[in-house]
């Protein structure tokens, strides 16, 4: 089942609130009035727009004039419309086009960095390449124990230290065995670190720095995973996150849940970051591309 | 963002500045403001709405304090419904784990909310804080080395996990681990079930099967204190399953506004019991309501500029009042003013909850052990006395006393209760003026870190110095009566 499938089943509950938020409020073929225009606005916030954003997709709505009227339907596509107009420049697959790819996944503590990693190793692998990972978190206990595990379930080698061991000289060893061993795609896991722990970014932006040593192209990509059910916080985690490890792209996970995941709208808008896949359940093939329409569609309800 | 906040306030107020009391037209106009502080902060849309009516409700009429613009008023106000509706008052009881051992805590909640970590920091808090012999047990099947995760953190805390048996099923390892806990005398069970989402019926069943094996005497509903609007959805879905009994909040040492917070509170209706703060194992504190408060409102300057502002004002008036003591002025008109201020301090904390004795008096009225009808009855006796009586009143003769009493619908021995306070009001007053007045007062207060407790000063005290605390206990404190302010314990619930 596409996530889409499984996002409208799982979801027809909250769907149908957020359906409701959206119109529901007359039927037929109406202005589009202030109370209705209320109603978008207050639909888009409850999906983590955030105000800001909301109120100005409610502005633009109000500027088109529907002279002889909408109706409910009607308005639930354009509101889709609009928000799948923004994300559109933003949604871009991973491309595999070095060899090896060095790939960096960075995040906040439990946005799913570890298992969004199994779910790419397993994407790549399918798609034919040589996959390597490695375990980067060497500080969260049992986080090696969990990626060697889903190294082995997906079937990839992976580069693995000590617990409390270097992040930094680690990552290192493993872009040079991924030279040596002649592997497409390196996968980097990091422990999860809040962004205004200054000491911990600096380390993260040291694990790059010493990545760089080998390839100065490399880290060729650097993800950013975000919960969607982040609120407004994840606009200052792409940031921050940007500024210190210079994130190439963003991965949203947790979308298979009731949150909508609406603050990557805002974060389009604001910063353009390509979004490359979503994740949709805790299995390594639950990620999907991420589709402008299919998400939009998902925030408003019209399914 | 926020300065624009409180810019956009003052905006607003601009043209109101100095006006009386707050009118509905110019409350919902800072409220709309409000709301968006609220949004911007994730606290979840329901929440906000019906959070929003309530504070204008309560904000409509208020008076506005001098030197405050009335947009300040307001943010103080919503602060302070922010911090009752998150602190949930009085009665949140202690977490139960005084019952007949095991008691079985159950933590749930969403995928990488945080629920293992604040396992191992809750055991290791009751074991060390409350002695509490601590067993801790993974449920977690799910998710790759979960188990291996509480085992490590077992090691870290030194608490004891139980042994992990591969295979069985979270109900069999919750069973396992509460029969273990009994047989081998622990006081307490920790249960730290696998991540679930709330549109995960299966899960959710399954959750329901672990609370119902294993009768949990708290569970604890772990949420990530960056959640967004979804909060709500969380909420609800948890605890139509189980029956939550309180809400631990975690990453509170990310710069995250925190709204979360609020959306818990409303929707599970059950406290708030700690914040994590930390991915060190020590790092949970008790939950903060103030801190949150002025977190998700983002305005705690404002906040604390209304209340030095009321703190100032009422210091001024009690120096004014100080002058026309030491000149012999101190009249039953300025009783009734200080009156005013006691019944004000419902909704004021300034100088008047800062003075020792005060706060104390202010304690008593909320406990009940004073009527707060007392004040009412006082004011109305000093109301029932003629202009004359007021400026002067040792001119009230028997027949005067009567004919008040009578006036007030109240006794005798009830007016010369309030003139007996005066007389003692007068006399602190008059102690008060001697030691540098309200200023020097505050100015050593706040030289003290904070104010001191209801219980007012030191016992004793060295004499002679200008200012020491004994006295200033002395001078407001009344042995037996909780320090309440001069003449009050007159007053106590007979
Ligand atoms: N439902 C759902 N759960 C997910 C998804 N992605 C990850 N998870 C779950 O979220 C939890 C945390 O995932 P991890 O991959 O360990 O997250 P992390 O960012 O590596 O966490 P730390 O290393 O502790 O910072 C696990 O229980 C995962 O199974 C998703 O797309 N949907
Ligand atoms: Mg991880």
């Amino acid at each position: 089942m596409s996530w889409f499938g499984r996002l409208t089943e799982g979801l027809s509950k909250s769907t149908k609130k957020l359906a409701n938020n959206i119109t529901g409020l007359a039927t037929g073929t109406l202005p589009l009035d202030e109370e209705r225009l209320d109603a978008i606005e207050e639909g888009l916030i409850a999906a983590d727009l955030g105000p800001r954003v909301a109120a100005r997709i409610r502005e633009r709505l109000a500027d088109q004039k529907y002279a002889k009227g909408i109706d409910d339907d009607g308005v639930r596509a354009v509101v889709a419309d609009e928000v799948a107009q923004i994300l559109a420049p933003v949604a871009r697959p991973l491309a595999i086009i070095r060899k090896p790819q060095v790939i960096l996944v960075v995040g906040v503590n439990g946005s799913g960095k570890t298992t969004t990693i199994a779910k790419l190793a397993r994407l790549f692998k399918a798609d034919g390449k040589q996959v390597m990972l490695a375990a980067g978190d060497t500080f969260r206990a049992a986080a090696i124990a969990q990626l060697k595990i889903w190294a082995d379930r997906v079937g990839v080698p992976i580069v693995a230290g000590d617990q409390g061991g270097d992040a930094a000289s680690l990552a290192f060893d493993a872009v040079k065995r991924a030279m040596d061993e002649g592997i497409d795609v390196l996968i980097i896991d990091t422990a999860g670190r809040l962004q205004n722990k200054t000491g911990l970014m600096d380390e993260l932006a040291k694990v790059k720095r010493v990545i760089g040593k080998l390839d100065p192209a490399a880290p060729h990509d650097v993800l950013l995973v975000l919960d969607a059910t982040t609120g407004q916080n994840a606009l200052n985690q792409i940031e921050v996150f940007g500024q210190v490890a210079g994130v190439t792209g963003l991965v949203m996970t947790k979308l298979d849940g009731s949150a909508r995941g609406g603050m990557l709208v805002a974060a389009a808008e604001k910063f353009g970051l390509p979004i490359h896949a979503i994740g949709v359940g805790e299995g390594m093939d639950d990620l999907q591309p991420f589709t402008p329409q299919d998400f939009a569609a998902a925030l408003v309800g019209t399914a | 963002m926020f300065d624009s906040l409180s810019e956009r306030l003052g905006g607003i107020f601009d043209r109101l500045r100095g006006r009386g009391a707050l009118t509905e037209i110019d409350v919902r106009a800072a409220m709309r403001e409000v709301r968006v502080a609220l949004l911007e902060a994730d606290v979840a849309l329901p929440v906000v709405k019906d959070f929003i009516e309530a504070a204008t409700q309560r904000a409509i009429g208020a008076e506005v304090i001098k030197s405050v613009t009335p947009g300040q008023q307001v943010v103080k106000i919503v602060n302070d419904c922010l911090v009752e509706l998150l602190s949930g008052g009085e009665d949140v009881p202690p977490l139960k784990i005084n019952v007949t051992p095991p008691a079985v805590i159950m933590m749930v909640g969403l995928q990488g909310s945080g629920k293992t970590t604040s396992t191992a920091k809750l055991a290791s808090w009751l074991g060390t804080r409350e002695r509490k012999k601590v067993l801790m047990a993974s449920l977690d099947v799910a998710r790759p080395a979960a188990q291996e995760q509480l085992r490590v953190l077992g090691e870290q805390t030194e608490i004891a996990t139980l042994p992990i048996i591969p295979g069985q099923t979270p109900v069999q390892i919750a069973e396992r681990a509460r029969q273990s806990a009994r047989l081998q005398g622990f006081d307490v069970v920790l249960l730290d079930t696998a991540g679930r989402l709330g549109v995960d019926e299966a899960l959710m069943a399954e959750m329901a099967a672990i609370a119902g094996a294993t009768n949990p005497d708290e569970i604890l509903l772990v949420v990530d204190s960056l959640t967004g609007q979804d909060a709500v959805n969380v909420a609800a879905a948890f605890k139509a399953r189980v029956a939550l009994t309180g809400v631990i909040l975690t990453r509170m040492d990310g710069d995250a506004r925190g709204g979360a917070a609020l959306s818990m509170r409303s929707v599970t209706g059950t406290p708030i019991r700690f914040a994590g703060t930390g991915e060190k194992l020590d790092a949970l504190e008790a939950f903060d309501a103030n801190r949150v408060a002025g977190r998700i409102l983002g305005m705690g300057d404002i906040v604390g500029l209304v209340e030095k502002a009321a703190a100032n004002f009422e210091a001024e008036q009690a120096e004014k009042m100080a002058e026309k003591l030491a000149k012999g002025q101190f009249d039953m008109d300025d009783l009734r003013q200080q009156l005013g201020q006691m019944k004000k301090m419902g909704g004021l904390s300034g100088l008047a909850a800062m003075m020792p004795g005060m706060g104390a008096a202010k304690k008593a009225m909320d406990s009940g052990a004073i009527n707060p009808k007392l004040l009412d009855r006082m004011e109305a006796i000093i109301l029932s006395m003629t202009a004359k009586e007021r400026a002067k009143p040792e001119i009230l003769t028997a027949k005067r006393k009567i004919r008040i009493a009578n006036g007030s619908g109240t006794t005798v021995q009830d007016v010369n209760k309030v003139l007996k306070m005066h007389q003692e009001m007068a006399n602190a007053m008059k102690r008060l003026k001697k030691m540098g007045g309200i200023k020097g007062m505050m100015k050593m207060l706040s030289g003290m870190g904070g104010a001191p407790g209801p219980e007012g000063g030191a016992p004793g005290g060295d004499p002679g110095g200008a200012i020491d605390m004994g006295a200033l206990g002395r001078m407001f404190g009344r042995p037996g009566m909780g320090n309440l302010p001069p003449g009050f314990n007159k007053f106590g619930r007979k």
